[in-house]
């Protein structure tokens, strides 16, 4: 009976369109259930992990000291070139000439995040933040350099 | 174009569907013949996102080309570094502890649905249902959560390193992927009733895109696409890799070689990953999460090769060594290309409107095609 089939499937098929039309309607009427971020407006509140891979800085104490020995094994790990490690020699006060960190230079506009340069670190000088919003209105202002003016390493670090 | 104008008879056109088609999901240009409203050819050209990668790992050691392959599929990123290093760690015999195992297990299999859900999503936006993608994302989102607080990233991980993982599991982890495994089993009722259950989604994809077994295999087909025609291809079950051959999942095969069979495929094995990571996470193994390696791997002289199953088929890495430290010559096999090139034969005598679909269920991701 071509006909009695027939009129079964277009049932069936208004059916199906019906069951799936329930849904969003479900989802209409019950806005709690439907998730938003409102990203802009929530970035007092925004709550990233601390895991979270968002730019490599240099950590300072708050005597503006770093764990940094300038030993370049970030930029050694780093796949993209990102960092460079400028380093100048320090007289001691025992008068003897020691390697010490001039300039870290962290090309962001580079990074691909990889975390490799945190993995190599020896002394844990550098960690990710959880910034992410990076953009700028000139493409310079992506280099950066992580240690800030004036500091020295910390004593003991090694 | 001249010769192709030449190969073509009266009342044929050519057009061009892309590089900035929004339904080809990337840069992917394809050649169209057709006659009417048939398809008669098409041709796939690629190159417009081609980056290199393969010789720009040639100069990178084998911690730091892991993290190259996550742009390639970057759906599945975590497969492909799980291919990665599992070659490394077979050139170096290095034994990884079963923690690691466990957690690479884990990462993988959420990796895959979250990589089915977006293409479920995409798949029903390309036939013109807009609203399964956004319920689709809802799912994926607290995967991505999961990812972002354990790896650091939600997309691109680098979590997997030659040694084991980059850093243990987050304390949240397990009851994170427990809550998820909740929400899915919650939810997953939803993707039936809104689209697979849908005569107009079931008219548009039954015995569409037809690709028969043998035509599977013989344009190299693997992953959802050949299982879909009924060819067991499953590398998780035919060349066991890490703790898979302790755990108890089914390969999902169906038989209808058309895009109605390569999709049920895909949702079926959602349900198989969740099995897994149920079977899993209450016994993750204590210990290490990396295994001692040097700071400089040297691979011996020689020829390494790996393959594993990533969300789009079989993904294969390739590396020849001459013992230094970075690889003479790595060459990936990626799932995507060989998929790819059977859309010829399936669209061939279809018509134009078919198209979409039939690249919908292939599951493409066009920086994996060109690399």
């Amino acid at each position: 009976m071509f006909i009695i089939k027939y009129i079964k499937e277009v049932f069936s098929g208004l059916k199906s369109l019906a069951v799936g039309l329930r849904r969003t309607l479900y989802y209409f009427t019950h806005h709690k259930e439907i998730i938003t971020e409102q990203y802009p407006d929530n970035r007092e509140t925004l709550k990233l992990s601390d895991r979270f891979k968002g730019e490599v800085v240099m950590l300072h104490d708050e005597n503006n000291e770093h764990a940094c020995t300038g030993c370049t094994a970030c930029e050694l790990a780093c796949p993209n070139a990102t960092i460079k490690i400028i380093t100048q020699f320090d007289i001691t006060p025992e008068g003897k000439k020691k390697k010490a960190l001039d300039k870290f230079v962290y090309h962001l506009e580079l990074c691909t995040m990889c975390n490799l340069c945190i993995v190599a670190c020896p002394t844990d000088a550098i960690k990710m933040a959880q910034t992410f919003e990076h953009s700028v209105y000139d493409r310079s202002e992506l280099t950066k350099i992580l240690n800030k003016p004036g500091s020295h390493i910390r004593a003991g670090v090694e | 174009m001249v010769e192709e104008i030449g190969t073509t008879v009266e009342g044929d056109v050519l057009i061009n569907v892309g590089p900035q088609h929004p339904a080809t999901h990337g840069v992917l240009n394809l050649l169209l013949t057709i006659n009417g409203e048939t398809i008669k050819k098409v041709e796939p050209h690629l190159g417009f996102i081609h980056r290199s990668i393969e010789k720009m790992c040639e100069s990178l050691t084998y911690r730091q080309f892991i993290y190259v392959t996550s742009r390639m599929d970057y759906l599945s990123a975590h497969i492909n570094n799980h291919a990665c290093a599992l070659v490394v760690e077979k050139g170096l015999q290095v034994e990884i502890p079963s923690r690691a195992k466990v957690i690479r297990v884990l990462m993988d299999e959420l990796t895959r649905i979250a990589s089915h859900e977006l293409w479920w999503g995409a798949m029903a936006m390309d036939l013109g249902a807009f609203t399964p993608f956004f319920h689709a994302f809802r799912e994926r989102e607290s995967i991505n959560d999961i990812m972002e607080e354990t790896c650091g990233a939600r997309l691109t991980m680098n979590y997997i390193v030659p040694g084991g993982v980059m850093y243990d599991l987050h304390p949240d982890f397990q009851k994170r992927v427990k809550d998820f495994i909740t929400l899915y089993k919650l939810k997953i009722h939803e993707y039936d009733e809104m689209v697979t259950g849908n005569i107009i989604f079931q008219n548009r994809m039954k015995g569409v895109g037809y690709l028969s077994a043998e035509d599977a295999i013989s344009y190299g087909c693997t992953g959802p696409t050949a299982r879909g025609s009924g060819v067991s291809c499953d590398i998780r079950k035919l060349y066991p890799y890490e703790v898979y051959d302790q755990l108890d999942f089914d390969e999902i095969l169906e038989t209808g070689c058309d895009s109605f069979a390569r999709y049920m495929v895909r949702i079926r094995e959602m349900n198989q990953s969740i099995r897994i990571i149920e079977q899993l996470i209450d016994t993750i193994p204590e210990g290490d999460f990396q295994a001692k390696t040097k700071a400089v791997l040297k691979l011996p002289k020689g020829e390494f090769y790996q393959r594993v199953e990533t969300a789009r088929g079989e993904f294969g890495v390739y590396i020849v060594s001459e013992g230094g430290n970075t690889p003479y010559r790595i060459k990936f096999r990626s799932p995507g290309f060989s998929n790819l090139s059977a859309l010829d034969q399936m669209a061939r005598g279809s018509k134009l409107g078919d198209l979409v679909a039939m690249m919908g269920t292939l599951d493409l991701v066009i920086p994996d095609i060109d690399r």
